[in-house]
């Protein structure tokens, strides 16, 4: 649009830049949760995330064998070979005899120590340390190696945090009580929002204005003024904390934006069909249950994401309605808030439990970001 | 039982029964009440069409008036009552709005979110702007829209762990973990415990949702830029218009009624923010917010006075949007 006068855009390659910049930014965080969730917490506390993707070098200090046990005599002096690294194997790419330059020789060098005395370190940790009688004895010789270690992810995390059963650490449990939150609360506000967007759309009765304005102006009101009317609510009714209230509160939350939302899009369907099936003698029960709940689907699918990404991520709502002393019924965003508290400073099992946490609702998005999408847009640019 | 059980039961009761309603009633309207057959089938069919609506509106009706309307109604009077040990309320009058009012703790509430209402949405909307008028422009821009959009998926509680991690702290002298320390060390800085540090740590915590919200303002923005008549943009160019001119005097004019949607949607999400400061800092070191403010005085402190009155300030801060919206859309259906 903006090359329609024939020339290139000159600011192509700045806006490139910038959106990589903003693309970068943007993902950057999440992606140091995701690397760290596969670190070891010794790993994690040693390196920041970003140099695990990347082999890291260490200098180790080692020491050859015992120069009294192994040393042969060769010519006028002795000479004792071995391996740094011993059994375990190993490679280096530098080596030192001083602490004051650890990397001064390549691999093969010979290292000159003075009178005579000498070591000879190869890739593979072999050594060659010469000298005479009186250097060749007491303690084995230090050597400083430069190791290359290559970037390491473990998976033992996951295993701790989905099935060590834990009960700190364990998010299992708190999964399936997620699951069970979300499942009936994502499926049960639709159905009634359904019928009632349908007779607010296509239905004529006095008063159906007023139910639209009343219905845009709860849209915004805040479920912080709902928490203690109806906990009072359940608790004098007999539901008390649990599921039942937990799926009843959503309910009622997602109402509003279900209905909205559901209403814009059928009042769009073509008045064509349906009064065509008025004329043939169909009820309007039939009219809502052949013809415009499935042309409602994209809208139905919009509503069921926001509701389910909603329902999942909700902590307050599970914190008061649901979660009871007993801790039972815990969803894993307050086991989360709970590991910040108690595992502040263990990153590896707050960040796996994290990531398991939010790659539900990440895979849900990536699926259905279409349905998303419109449904954002047909909630609010009006 | 079995919780997941349990929850397969409640969805064939919950479904069932919504339709077993929908069905029976409609049923038990045309074939018994008023039947279209008769002498009276046309006034029968007359009255069952007046009371049909009502049939597909009432569960709908019912729930909405139980769970946000009633609540308004109950929170107000809520905050104006005392409860009385052993049971019962008495009248309080203003008291408890007083005793909010003289509350350090709920002014630096009141003055934190506040800020929030200025900077999150204003940042929000502007990075959002910025997002969808680049991508638009460039050939990888819908896979540059997802990964900014999506954080959006991401819970509040997952993004406070991810942020927590970026604000890592580690003594001087120590490798530092968080990216955010790191950079400032090896630009030759101090680290600083970044969430500590009052009145600054509400800028850390407004990023966490900037960084959420961006992805909404992006898309619907992004849809809204597209919907610009061309012939105007064009008209532009060939009038010798700078890219910047026609982002700035031609296209954003024209989305000002988008911009102001997405702006006081973010600025609904702010007033409601609670899961934020509630897992990074709990309101420590002067973070304090209205939702979690009213949090700890309802389920901690155990006062539901001064919680419901405090709830009622965040009502009383929706308002104004609230009317605006419905004004908008009466106008819309007219």
């Amino acid at each position: 649009m903006d090359n329609i006068a024939g020339k290139k855009s000159s600011l192509s390659w700045a806006v490139n830049i910038s959106v990589v910049a903003l693309v970068l930014l943007w993902i950057f965080p999440t992606v140091g949760l995701f690397v760290s969730s596969f670190r070891t917490a010794d790993q994690i506390s040693a390196t920041g995330w970003w140099k695990a993707l990347f082999p890291t070098e260490q200098v180790v200090q080692l020491r050859t064998g015992d120069p009294d046990d192994l040393r042969v005599a060769d010519g006028d002096g002795f000479i004792v070979t071995g391996n740094l690294f011993g059994e375990e194997g190993g490679s280096l790419s530098a080596y030192g005899v001083s602490s004051r330059d650890v990397g001064a020789f390549a691999p093969g060098e010979t290292a000159d120590m003075g009178d005579g005395e000498s070591m000879t370190v190869e890739e593979d940790g072999s050594y060659t340390w010469r000298g005479n009688g009186e250097q060749i004895s007491g303690r084995g010789q230090r050597v400083f190696v430069t190791t290359t270690t290559p970037p390491e992810f473990t998976t033992a995390n996951y295993e701790r945090v989905l099935f060590s059963g834990d009960r700190t650490d364990s998010m299992a449990k708190a999964f399936f009580n997620t699951l069970t939150v979300t499942i009936p609360a994502t499926i049960i506000p639709i159905l009634i929002a359904a019928f009632a967007a349908y007779a607010l759309a296509w239905m004529d009765f006095p008063g159906r204005a007023l139910l639209i304005a009343a219905i845009v102006a709860l849209l915004v009101v805040p479920l912080q003024l709902a928490l203690i009317p109806l906990l009072k609510l359940h608790n004098e009714i007999g539901i008390g904390k649990g599921y039942l209230g937990v799926w009843l509160a959503h309910t009622g939350f997602g109402l509003p934006l279900a209905i909205y939302l559901l209403r814009n899009y059928m009042v769009g369907l073509p008045r064509d069909i349906i009064e065509n099936a008025k004329v043939d003698g169909a009820t309007d029960f039939q009219i809502f249950t052949k013809i415009v709940l499935p042309l409602s689907f994209p809208a139905l699918a919009s509503f069921a994401i926001f509701q389910f990404l909603w329902t999942w991520n909700d902590l307050l709502v599970a914190l008061v309605f649901l979660i009871d002393s007993s801790g039972d019924t815990t969803v894993m965003t307050r086991q989360i808030v709970e590991l910040l508290g108690t595992r502040g400073g263990n990153w590896e099992i707050l960040a796996t439990a994290a990531f398991v946490s939010i790659s539900v609702p990440l895979l849900v998005f990536f699926a259905m970001q279409r349905f998303l999408v419109r449904g954002l847009l047909a909630g609010s640019v009006k | 039982m079995h919780p997941a059980f349990l929850g397969l039961i409640t969805i064939i009761l919950g479904v069932g029964g919504c339709i077993g309603y929908f069905w029976a009633s409609n049923f038990f309207l045309d074939k018994v009440l008023f039947p279209p057959r008769g002498p009276d089938a046309g006034r029968n069919i007359n009255r069952a069409n007046m009371i049909r609506p009502w049939l597909f509106l009432a569960p709908a009706v019912f729930a909405l008036g139980l769970y946000l309307a009633y609540p308004v109604v109950e929170t107000l009077r809520l905050s104006l009552t005392n409860r009385v040990p052993g049971g019962g309320y008495e009248w309080a009058g203003l008291e408890n709005y007083t005793q909010m009012a003289g509350d350090p703790k709920f002014r630096e509430a009141l003055f934190n979110n506040i800020l929030w209402l200025i900077v999150v949405p204003a940042l929000s909307t502007v990075f959002g702007l910025l997002a969808a008028q680049l991508t638009d422009r460039i050939k990888w821009g819908a896979v540059a829209k997802s990964i900014i959009f999506m954080p959006m998926a991401i819970s509040f509680v997952g993004a406070a762990v991810i942020w927590k991690l970026v604000y890592d702290y580690r003594a001087a002298g120590e490798e530092q973990i968080g990216v955010l320390n790191a950079i400032v060390v090896s630009l030759g800085g101090e680290p600083t415990a970044w969430l500590t540090v009052p009145f600054w740590n509400n800028f850390f915590l407004m990023a966490v949702l900037i960084w959420i919200q961006t992805g909404f303002a992006m898309v619907i923005l992004s849809a809204a830029l597209r919907g610009i008549p061309e012939e105007t943009v064009e008209a532009a160019i060939v009038d010798g218009a700078n890219p910047f001119q026609i982002f700035f005097k031609i296209k954003v004019p024209q989305i000002m009624g988008t911009i102001v949607v997405v702006w006081t949607t973010i600025t609904i999400v702010v007033l409601k923010i609670f899961d934020i400061v509630f897992a990074m800092t709990n309101g420590q070191w002067e973070t304090q917010v209205l939702a979690n403010y009213m949090y700890d005085k309802l389920f901690r402190a155990n006062d539901w006075g001064v919680g419901s009155a405090s709830a009622m300030v965040i009502m009383l801060l929706v308002t104004p949007i609230l009317v605006w919206n419905v004004y908008n859309a009466r106008k819309e259906m007219r």
